[in-house]
C-alpha cells in the first residue's frame, strides 16, 4: 500500500514540475511582453527599463532558475497590468468560482448517478430509453449554447432570474445549471453501463439465486462494485468543470477563475497567466490523485498490481 | 449474399421504399437520421462556395438585422446586413474543415506514439504515459486559451492545436492491442519472415486494430467540433471575417436579445451535428468494437 501511494505521489510531482516547465517556456518563448505592454511606438529606453524591471532581459536559463526558486518560496509574480501580486488577484476569485462549481458537482452526482442506475435496473424501458436520450443531448450541447439558450427563456422571455452578474443566490442558478448539465449526461450513461455490466456478473446471479432480498442484491453487491469505474469518470470529471468555468463564467460575467484567465490571456498577463495555470494544474493532479487512491481503495487488486 | 436475398424479395416495390426498408433494417431510425443529416453536412462542406446565395462579407446595409423568412434572406442578417445563411454554411464548411483534419491528425500521432510505446517499451513508454499524465493534468481548453493567446490565433495553429487533442486515447488504445497483437501468431509469423518493424505495425497490426481505432475518432471528432467552436466563442479561436459556428455564437451572443436568429441557426447546426455524430458512432462502435462485447 505505502508502494502504491508513493509511486502515485511522484507520478504527480513530476506532473506538477512538468506543468511549470510547460508554462514557462510556452507564455515566454512566444512574444515579447514588454512591446505588447507598452505598445508599438514607446523609446527603445522605456523598453529596455521595462525589461530589467522584470527581469526580461537575462538568459532564459536564469529567468526559469528564478522563477522555479519564487514559485517554491510562494511568490507567483507581480501582474503586469494592475502591479498586485498574481497570487492575490487569484486567491480572491477562487470563492466566486467554488461557487458555481461545488453546487454544479453535487448536482451531476445527485441526478447523474441516480438515473444512470435506476435506468440501468429497467433496461429497456421507457424511462431507460428517456435517460440515455436526455444524456446524449446533455454532453452533446455545447455549454455556450446551453448557458444561452437558457438566458434567453429565464432572463429575457420570462425575465424571472438574472441574466448575468454576481451578488444573490438567484445569480448562481443559471450558471451552475449550464455547468452541470453535460456531466450529468456524462454520469449518467457511464453509471447506467457499469451497472448492467455488474448486473451481469455471475456473483449478482449467484446473490439473487440463493434467495437474497432484490434491495440487497442492488445495494450490497451491485452498486459497491458498480462504483469502481464510476469514481474514475467522477475524477475526470473535474476537469471539465473547470474548463466549463472558463466558458460559462464568460457568458454570465461571473467574476471568477475563469473569467480572470480569459481577460489575462487577452492583456497577455504572464504571471496570472502562470499562477492560473499551475493552480488549475494542481487542482486537477490532487484530484486525480485522490481518485487513484480511492480506486485502490475500492479494487484492492490494482493495490497489489502496483505493489509488484 | 443475404444482401442478393433481401433485394430480390423486395423486387416488387418501388426504389424508395426497398432503400427505407434497408437502412431499417440495418440501423435505428435515429442513427439514420444522423447519417442522413451528417451526410448533408459534408455535402455543404464541400458545396458552400456554390450554395451560398451572398459572400460572407457581402452588407447590406439597407436590411440590417432582419429576421428570418425574409425572400432574399431566408435566416435573417446580421448587425451588418450580412446574410446569416451563407454565413451559416461557410461556417460549416470551416467548422468541419478544423474539425476533420484535427481529428485525423490526432489519431496519427496518438497512435504512432502508442506504437513507439509498445516496440520499445522502457523508457519511451515512461516518456509518453508522462505526456499523457502531463495532459490529464491540464484541461484541454485551458492549455490551447494559453497557446493561442500567446501565439495569435492561425487557422494553421488551430488545427495542429486541436490535433493534439485526444491523442492520449489513441496512445493508449494503440499501445495495449498492439502488445497483445504481437503475442499473436501472425505477427511473430511476419517477424520470422523477415519484415521490418515499420512493415509489422503498419501493414499487419494497424488493419487489425483498426476498426477500434475509427470508433475512437467518432468520438474525438464531436468533442473536438466543441472544442474549437468554444474557443471561437471566447473570441480565441477562427479569427473575423471567416467564421466559424462557435464565432457566429459568439457574435450572435450580443444580440440575443433584439436579434437571436444570429446565434440560435448556427447553435442548432452545432446540437444536431454533434448529437447525429455521437448516435452514428455509438451504432458504429456496437458494430465494429469487439472489445465493447
Amino acid at each position: 500500500m505505502i508502494n502504491f501511494v508513493l509511486s502515485r505521489l511522484v507520478r504527480a510531482i513530476v506532473t506538477i514540475f512538468a506543468v511549470m516547465t510547460f508554462a514557462f517556456v510556452v507564455l515566454r518563448l512566444s512574444g515579447d511582453p514588454a512591446q505588447v505592454m507598452l505598445g508599438p511606438d514607446v523609446p527603445t529606453s522605456a523598453i529596455e527599463a521595462f525589461r530589467s524591471r522584470w527581469g526580461l532581459d537575462q538568459p532564459l536559463w536564469m529567468q526559469y532558475l528564478a522563477y522555479i526558486r519564487s514559485i517554491l518560496t510562494g511568490d507567483f509574480g507581480t501582474s503586469m497590468r494592475d502591479g498586485m501580486p498574481a497570487a492575490r488577484l487569484v486567491l480572491e476569485r477562487i470563492p466566486s468560482t467554488l461557487q458555481l462549481t461545488v453546487p454544479a458537482l453535487v448536482l451531476q452526482l445527485a441526478i447523474g448517478i441516480p438515473a444512470g442506475v435506476y435506468a440501468a435496473l429497467h433496461r429497456q424501458s421507457a424511462t431507460d430509453r428517456g435517460v440515455i436520450f436526455l444524456s446524449v443531448l446533455g454532453f452533446t450541447v455545447p455549454s455556450f449554447v446551453l448557458g444561452l439558450l437558457l438566458v434567453l427563456v429565464f432572463a429575457v422571455t420570462f425575465a424571472i432570474l438574472p441574466s448575468g452578474g454576481y451578488g444573490s443566490w438567484q445569480h448562481a442558478i443559471l450558471p451552475a445549471l449550464t455547468m452541470s448539465i453535460g456531466g450529468i449526461g456524462i454520469l449518467a450513461r457511464f453509471s447506467r453501463s457499469a451497472m448492467i455490466e455488474v448486473m451481469g456478473q455471475p456473483y449478482v446471479r449467484t446473490a439473487s439465486a440463493k434467495g437474497m432480498a432484490w434491495r440487497d442484491v442492488v445495494w450490497r453487491h451491485a452498486l459497491p462494485n458498480a462504483a469502481v469505474p464510476i469514481v474514475t469518470i467522477v475524477g475526470f470529471m473535474v476537469g471539465s468543470l473547470i474548463a466549463g468555468a472558463v466558458v460559462v463564467e464568460s457568458i454570465f460575467s461571473w467574476p471568477g477563475i475563469g473569467r480572470l484567465l480569459v481577460v489575462s490571456v487577452t492583456n497577455r498577463d504572464l504571471p496570472v497567466v502562470q499562477c492560473i495555470l499551475l493552480m488549475i494544474a494542481s487542482a486537477m493532479v490532487v484530484s486525480n490523485l485522490i481518485v487513484d487512491l480511492l480506486y485502490g481503495w475500492l479494487d484492492p487488486r490494482l493495490r497489489s498490481q502496483a505493489a509488484h | 449474399m443475404t444482401v442478393i436475398d433481401t433485394a430480390t424479395a423486395q423486387r416488387g416495390r418501388g426504389f424508395a421504399e426497398r432503400l427505407l426498408l434497408r437502412t431499417r433494417n440495418a440501423a435505428p431510425f435515429s442513427v439514420g437520421l444522423g447519417i442522413i443529416w451528417l451526410a448533408a453536412m459534408v455535402f455543404i462542406a464541400i458545396f458552400a462556395d456554390v450554395l451560398r446565395p451572398y459572400g460572407i462579407t457581402a452588407m447590406d446595409l439597407s436590411s440590417r438585422l432582419v429576421g428570418p423568412g425574409h425572400p432574399t434572406h431566408w435566416l435573417g442578417t446580421d448587425e451588418l446586413g450580412r446574410d446569416v445563411l451563407s454565413r451559416l454554411l461557410q461556417s460549416i464548411r470551416i467548422s468541419l474543415v478544423i474539425a476533420f483534419g484535427a481529428t485525423i491528425l490526432s489519431a496519427v500521432f496518438g497512435t504512432a506514439l502508442g506504437f513507439a510505446a509498445a516496440k520499445f517499451r522502457g523508457v519511451v513508454e515512461h516518456l509518453v504515459l508522462a505526456l499523457a499524465d502531463f495532459q490529464a493534468a491540464l484541461p484541454f481548453l485551458i492549455m490551447s486559451l494559453a497557446l493561442l493567446a500567446f501565439f495569435g490565433s492561425s487557422m494553421w495553429l488551430l488545427v495542429c492545436l486541436m490535433g493534439f487533442y485526444g491523442w492520449e486515447r489513441y496512445a493508449r488504445i494503440a499501445r495495449g492491442l498492439a502488445i497483445s497483437a504481437s503475442a499473436q501468431g501472425y505477427a511473430s509469423a511476419v517477424v520470422q519472415l523477415g519484415a521490418t518493424p515499420m512493415r509489422v505495425y503498419f501493414r499487419h497490426i494497424l488493419p487489425n486494430i483498426a476498426s477500434t481505432l475509427i470508433v475512437s475518432m467518432t468520438l474525438t471528432f464531436p468533442e473536438i467540433i466543441l472544442m474549437e467552436s468554444g474557443l471561437s466563442f471566447l473570441g480565441l479561436g477562427v479569427q473575423p471575417p471567416q467564421s466559424s459556428l462557435g464565432n457566429m455564437v459568439g457574435f450572435g451572443r450580443e444580440y440575443l436579445t433584439t436579434a437571436p436568429w444570429i446565434m440560435l441557426a448556427p447553435a442548432m447546426i452545432i446540437m444536431l451535428t454533434t448529437l447525429s455524430i455521437s448516435l452514428v458512432g455509438d451504432w458504429l462502435r456496437d458494430k465494429l468494437d469487439p472489445t465493447v462485447r
